[in-house]
Formats: C-alpha cells, sequence, structure tokens
C-alpha cells in the first residue's frame, strides 16, 4: 500500500492543532460531564434508600445484618430459595421480610426486588433510558408490563426529575454487573390455586 | 461590535417569531374536538375515514369504530412497511361501546413529531362526553359492561402499549388494511362501504413509497395453515406492539419473544414461531422448570396459554386494558397448539 506524504503549512499546522486542543477540551468537557452525572446518581441511589432493598443483607462481624456490598443492587439472590411465605393472624401486621430484606409479603403476593447491575442477561444490561424512566413514570415493569410491587416506592419516585432518573440510570449502568436472576412475583396463593 | 449586537437582535426576533410548538390543549368536549361536524354532535366529518382492522384487539368484547384524520395534501410515507411514517397533523379516534359509547380515544400526531393521547368519557345519556383525566377512571360504573365496571385508561397506559411499538399507531398498517383479509380473524367482520383499505390509500395518494411488491399479491401473515394464520394474526395485533422488533428511540421492551410480523420478511412466521417454542420466559407456572411460551401439544403447560387465561394483574397477559380473558382466542390458539403443533 502506498502511502503519500504531504507536509502542512505553518497556518496549516497551527489550525490542525487548534483543531486537536478543541476535540480533547470538548472530550476532556464531555467525560466530566458524564463523571458528573454518574456521581449525581450515586448520591440518589445513596441517599433515597435503593440499596435498602435491592442491596441482599447478611450477618456482618457483630452477628447484625448489614448490606453485602459483594453483591451491591443484585436484588433478591437467586441462590435464596424461600419457602411459602407465613401466614399472619387478621390483624393490624400485613408484611413480612426475608432476612436479606429482598423478599416482602403481603397482601399482593410476595415481591422480590430487582437485579439492577447492568448485567445483560439478569440485570439492567439491556434496558434503554428510556425502559427505565418508563418504569419509574408508570409504575409497570419496563413501562409496559407488570405493575411494579409494594414496598417499591413508586408513589414517591416518579416525581423524579428526567434529569434525575438520567443520572441514576448512568450511575447504574456504571457499577460492576452481578449475574443474578431474580425470580418472578409470587401471586397471592388464592390466584394460583385458579391457575392449575 | 455592532454586527454581533444586531446578529443577537435578529436571533431574539427569530426565536419570538418562530411557530410555537407547544400543541393547543384539548378542549374539554368531545363536539369541540374536531371528530364532529360543528353543531351536529355524533355525525362524523366527512373529512376523515373509517377504517376496521382484520385482527381486532380484544378489549373485553367493546364494539369499536375507528376514524383517521390526515392534514390536506400529506400522505403516509410506507417506505417501510412495518413501521408507517404518519405526517404531523394526524389524528386517530376510537370508540369504545359496550350498547351504548362509552368513551372515545385520540392519538394525535403533533408538529414536533411527538404523540399525545387523550380520551373522552361519555354521559349515560350518549348527549355529550368530556375530557378524561389523565389519570384515567379506575371504575368507571357501566352496568352493561364485564362485571359492571369499565377502566378508562391513563396516559401512561396509553402510552404503555402504544409506544411499545416503532410505531404509535397500532391497527392501521400493511397487514391489517390488506384487502386480502382472513375469513378465520376473530370477530371479523367485512369492510363497511366506503372503509379505507391498503389498495385505496395508495390510489387516493394517501400512502405514498410504498413497495409495489407488497401490494400485489396483498401482504397476508405468514402461517402453515389457515388456522395459524388466525392464531399468528391474533398474536400480532394483541401483542406484537410490545413483542416486536426494536424500535429507534429505546422505548420498545427488550423481549425475546417476538410475535410482530413484518410483511416484507419471507421469514416473518418462522421468526414467531421459532421465539414461541424456544425463547425462555421468566415467569415461572407451577410445576414446571422449564417453561416455554408454546409446548407443543400440551397447552395446559404453554406459558402463553396461562397467561392470557389469567386476569391477576401479576399474571396476566396483555398486562392491561382488558378484565376477562378472551375464551374464543383462547380456544383457537389452544386448538393450534393441541393439534397442529403437535410433533
Amino acid at each position: 500500500m502506498a502511502i503519500s506524504k504531504s507536509r502542512l503549512s505553518p497556518a496549516g499546522t497551527r489550525g490542525l492543532g487548534a483543531m486537536i486542543l478543541g476535540t480533547t477540551i470538548a472530550c476532556a468537557a464531555g467525560l466530566a460531564f458524564a463523571d458528573e452525572k454518574v456521581a449525581r446518581g450515586k448520591y440518589l441511589v445513596t441517599t433515597s434508600g435503593c440499596n435498602d432493598c435491592h442491596t441482599p443483607w447478611a450477618p456482618g462481624p457483630t452477628g447484625e445484618p448489614e448490606p453485602d456490598w459483594t453483591r451491591m443492587l443484585s436484588g433478591h439472590p437467586e441462590t435464596v430459595q424461600l419457602p411459602p411465605p407465613p401466614v399472619l393472624p387478621a390483624g393490624p401486621w400485613a408484611m413480612t421480610s426475608a432476612e436479606t430484606n429482598t423478599a416482602f409479603s403481603g397482601p399482593w403476593g410476595v415481591s422480590f426486588t430487582a437485579n439492577l447491575t447492568p448485567d445483560e442477561e439478569t440485570g439492567l444490561g439491556r434496558w434503554t433510558l428510556r425502559n427505565f424512566v418508563d418504569t419509574i413514570r408508570s409504575g409497570r415493569h419496563l413501562g409496559r408490563g407488570r405493575v411494579i410491587l409494594p414496598p417499591m416506592p413508586i408513589p414517591m419516585y416518579k416525581h423524579f426529575t428526567d434529569e434525575d432518573l438520567e443520572a441514576i440510570f448512568a450511575y447504574l449502568k456504571s457499577i460492576p454487573p452481578v449475574r443474578n436472576q431474580v425470580p418472578e412475583p409470587w401471586p397471592p396463593a388464592a390466584a394460583v390455586t385458579a391457575l392449575q | 461590535m455592532n454586527s454581533i449586537r444586531v446578529r443577537w437582535v435578529l436571533l431574539c426576533v427569530l426565536i419570538v417569531a418562530a411557530p410555537s410548538a407547544v400543541a393547543d390543549p384539548l378542549p374539554d368536549e368531545l363536539r369541540d374536538a374536531g371528530l364532529y361536524i360543528d353543531g351536529a354532535f355524533g355525525v362524523v366529518r366527512p373529512e376523515l375515514h373509517s377504517f376496521s382492522p382484520q385482527y381486532q384487539l380484544w378489549s373485553d368484547g367493546a364494539i369499536k369504530r375507528r376514524w383517521i384524520e390526515l392534514p390536506p395534501g400529506s400522505a403516509i410515507d410506507g417506505a417501510d412497511p412495518a413501521a408507517w411514517e404518519f405526517p404531523p397533523g394526524t389524528r386517530l379516534w376510537k370508540e369504545f361501546s359496550f350498547d351504548r359509547p362509552i368513551e372515545t380515544r385520540l392519538i394525535e400526531r403533533l408538529a414536533d413529531g411527538s404523540w399525545r393521547f387523550a380520551v373522552y368519557v361519555w354521559d349515560e345519556q350518549g348527549g355529550s362526553a368530556r375530557l378524561a383525566p389523565v389519570t384515567g377512571i379506575r371504575a368507571l360504573p357501566v352496568p352493561t359492561a364485564p362485571n359492571g365496571r369499565y377502566e378508562i385508561p391513563s396516559e401512561y397506559d396509553c402510552r404503555a402499549c402504544h409506544e411499545g411499538a416503532r410505531v404509535p399507531v397500532l391497527g392501521f398498517s400493511a397487514l391489517q388494511l390488506s384487502p386480502d383479509r382472513d375469513p378465520l380473524a376473530l370477530r371479523a367482520a367485512p369492510p363497511s362501504p366506503g372503509e379505507l383499505n391498503l389498495p385505496e390509500l395508495v390510489a387516493r395518494g394517501l400512502l405514498r413509497d410504498y413497495p409495489p411488491a407488497l401490494l400485489v399479491p396483498a401482504p397476508r401473515i405468514g402461517a402453515a395453515s389457515p388456522i395459524e394464520r388466525a392464531v399468528l394474526g391474533y398474536l400480532h395485533a394483541n401483542c406484537g406492539h410490545c413483542h416486536g422488533a426494536p424500535d429507534p428511540n429505546g422505548a420498545s421492551v427488550p423481549v425475546a419473544t417476538l410475535l410482530a410480523q413484518d410483511p416484507s420478511d419471507p421469514e416473518a412466521r418462522a421468526k414467531v414461531v421459532s421465539s414461541l417454542l424456544r425463547a425462555p420466559t421468566r415467569f415461572r407456572p407451577p410445576g414446571l422448570d422449564d417453561p416455554r411460551a408454546v409446548v407443543p401439544g400440551r397447552p395446559e403447560e404453554s406459558v402463553l396459554v396461562l397467561r392470557m387465561r389469567s386476569r391477576h394483574p401479576l399474571m396476566q397477559m396483555p398486562p392491561l386494558g382488558t378484565a376477562i380473558p378472551d375464551l374464543e382466542a383462547l380456544a383457537l390458539i389452544e386448538r393450534w397448539i393441541k393439534y397442529e403443533l403437535n410433533p
């Protein structure tokens, strides 16, 4: 393959230099903006309590339950097979929680917290920003499917601004992926019986 | 310096003088919304075109009427036969009745290319219809509707179904308006006189750049038998807007089960059937370790059937827009799974 040689004039050299400098500054500004967005998203995820339910709890050094950061935001662990939920007596108590704080039983059935890591198969890997925003705004899975169940605070989170949701999504896409297939929610026992 | 100042002034003048991209708010009353002739409530303007898709969306047995209005002199761009591009100003209306009109829905494409969705709710006497709240109405008492209640969709409900597809207009497409009507399509009636179909759209210049090769022969749902044609046509119309090809805006659902058919794709049938038989499903019915949407010969183990039969909000398919299962469709699909797919 022939390689042609050319020589730039001093003005051309200055122009090329300006172009490279401009591109570098623009790239750096873009990266800084992206970093800011991720940092903002991390702040929102941390202060909005996402880890409380989406990061499994495990006994810490003192035996007290604490978030297991090796599985940060990966949802209900697929390895934790749960028995049927306890049947509560009539009265004011309405909800029970698994020891991982990732599964909840109530009148709606049993809900499992989602894998929010960017794992391609089991997390948000294939989700688009639009899928994420539609989910939070509508309270439906992917904005189009089944309803998102308690205790996910959709009624409050749907008031996040578009910028907040974009930042949260950018952060969630930046964290380490964890392969963990969260089960689908269990309908109430009566509904399952009707299915059989 | 002066020239910079002049440019700023010019820019400001341009910005102020530019036509607003914000659409006018919709009128509170259907009588003022452009569907009917002024002063003649219920009489549809002659400029509108009525149409009926050959595969109908299940709406719990509601009787539906539909109209489309294109801006004068405009046309639909049909270059992509699976995703028509509608001109700004397009409006589609759909009236739902249970013995009397209950609601009339509107989809409108705005000047900036976005779509807006609205619903008008009729009074019991049928003398007027008012704009519904964007949050919808959870349980409107309608004695003639199933269970005596009727759900008016919220704006998000409208968007949930319509915006999952590549084009938010559902039911007005090459396959749905094909003159090659499926005689086994559920609840299908022959088009009424004057209703639009695909050849008329082209002949009247309302559809441009549509591939002639997909006009003759007329497009049809790919299928291996008449029963399968009706089944896959039903799934295309009722499920394909979410279970379809990805849209460029990232709004579609990343699911493995594909139920929409592209009339220009000779492999459309194979892709749909293959995904029904092979695509994994996250839904785990009791006692099934490796469930599939369709298990040949065994409708009772097919997730498609189980979810279509359920109306529990965690299980039902479609996930919204219907309160009772479509028993006729279930019978047809079970027959297809049991006898036609049985190896």
